[in-house]
C-alpha cells in the first residue's frame, strides 16, 4: 500500500515535470497556457492521492486541497488566456481559426461593453 | 524505499519549478511570466505535501492550502489588471 502511493507520487511529479517541459516548449501564449495548466492539474492532484495512500490519517487536508485545486485551477487558467485574447497577443503561426473574431469585432465598436464585467 | 521514491519525487518537482523559472526569464510577454509563477506555485503546492509527508507534521498542509489561496487570489488580480478592467 504505501509502495503504491510513492510511485503515485512519483508519476504524479513526472506529470509536473511534462507541464514545465511543455511551458518552454510550446509556441504560443495560448498552447502554454493548455500544455501548463491541464499537466500541472493531474500532478499535482496525482501526488496529493499518493499521499493520502501513504497517510490515511491526513484524508480530510488532503481532500480538502484537491478540491480546492480542482476549482481554482481551471478558473485561473480561463481567466488568463481571457486577459491574453483581449490585449491582443498575437497567435502561432500554425492557428487555423479564431471563433472569438466576430464577438471581438463588436466589441471593439461598443466600448463600453467592457465596463460591465 | 519509500522514502526514497519520495525523495526523488521532491527533486523532480525541483526541477520541473527551475525550468518553470527558466520560462520566467525568458517570457516574452507578462502573461507568459504569469503562466510560469502560477505552474510554479501549484508545483510548490506538491511540494509542501511532500515535505510534509517526509518531516510527519500535518501542520503543513495548512500552510500548503493558504499558499494555494494566495496563489490564485494574486493570479486573479493580476490578469484583471493586464486585462485593464480592474
Amino acid at each position: 500500500m504505501e509502495l503504491a502511493g510513492a510511485i503515485i507520487t512519483l508519476l504524479g511529479s513526472l506529470v509536473l515535470l511534462i507541464a514545465s517541459i511543455g511551458l518552454l516548449r510550446m509556441p504560443d501564449v495560448y498552447n502554454r497556457l493548455q500544455a501548463g495548466t491541464k499537466a500541472s492539474t493531474l500532478g499535482t492532484i496525482l501526488s496529493l492521492l499518493g499521499i493520502i495512500l501513504l497517510e490515511p490519517g491526513w484524508i480530510g487536508k488532503l481532500l480538502i486541497l484537491i478540491f480546492f485545486i480542482m476549482m481554482t485551477n481551471p478558473v485561473s487558467s480561463h481567466v488568463l488566456a481571457r486577459a491574453a485574447y483581449y490585449i491582443r497577443i498575437p497567435f502561432a503561426a500554425g492557428t487555423v481559426v479564431d471563433k472569438l473574431e466576430t464577438i471581438n469585432e463588436a466589441r471593439s465598436d461598443n466600448t463600453d461593453m467592457r465596463d460591465e464585467t | 524505499m519509500v522514502n526514497t521514491l519520495m525523495s526523488v519525487s521532491a527533486v523532480i518537482i525541483l526541477l520541473s519549478m527551475a525550468l518553470a523559472v527558466l520560462r520566467f526569464i525568458k517570457g516574452k510577454t507578462s502573461i507568459d511570466r504569469v503562466i510560469a509563477f502560477d505552474i510554479m506555485t501549484i508545483a510548490s503546492v506538491a511540494l509542501i505535501a511532500i515535505i510534509s509527508y517526509q518531516a510527519h507534521r500535518v501542520i503543513y498542509l495548512d500552510v500548503a492550502i493558504v499558499y494555494g489561496l494566495l496563489s490564485f487570489l494574486a493570479v486573479i488580480i493580476i490578469a484583471k489588471y493586464l486585462e485593464k478592467s480592474l
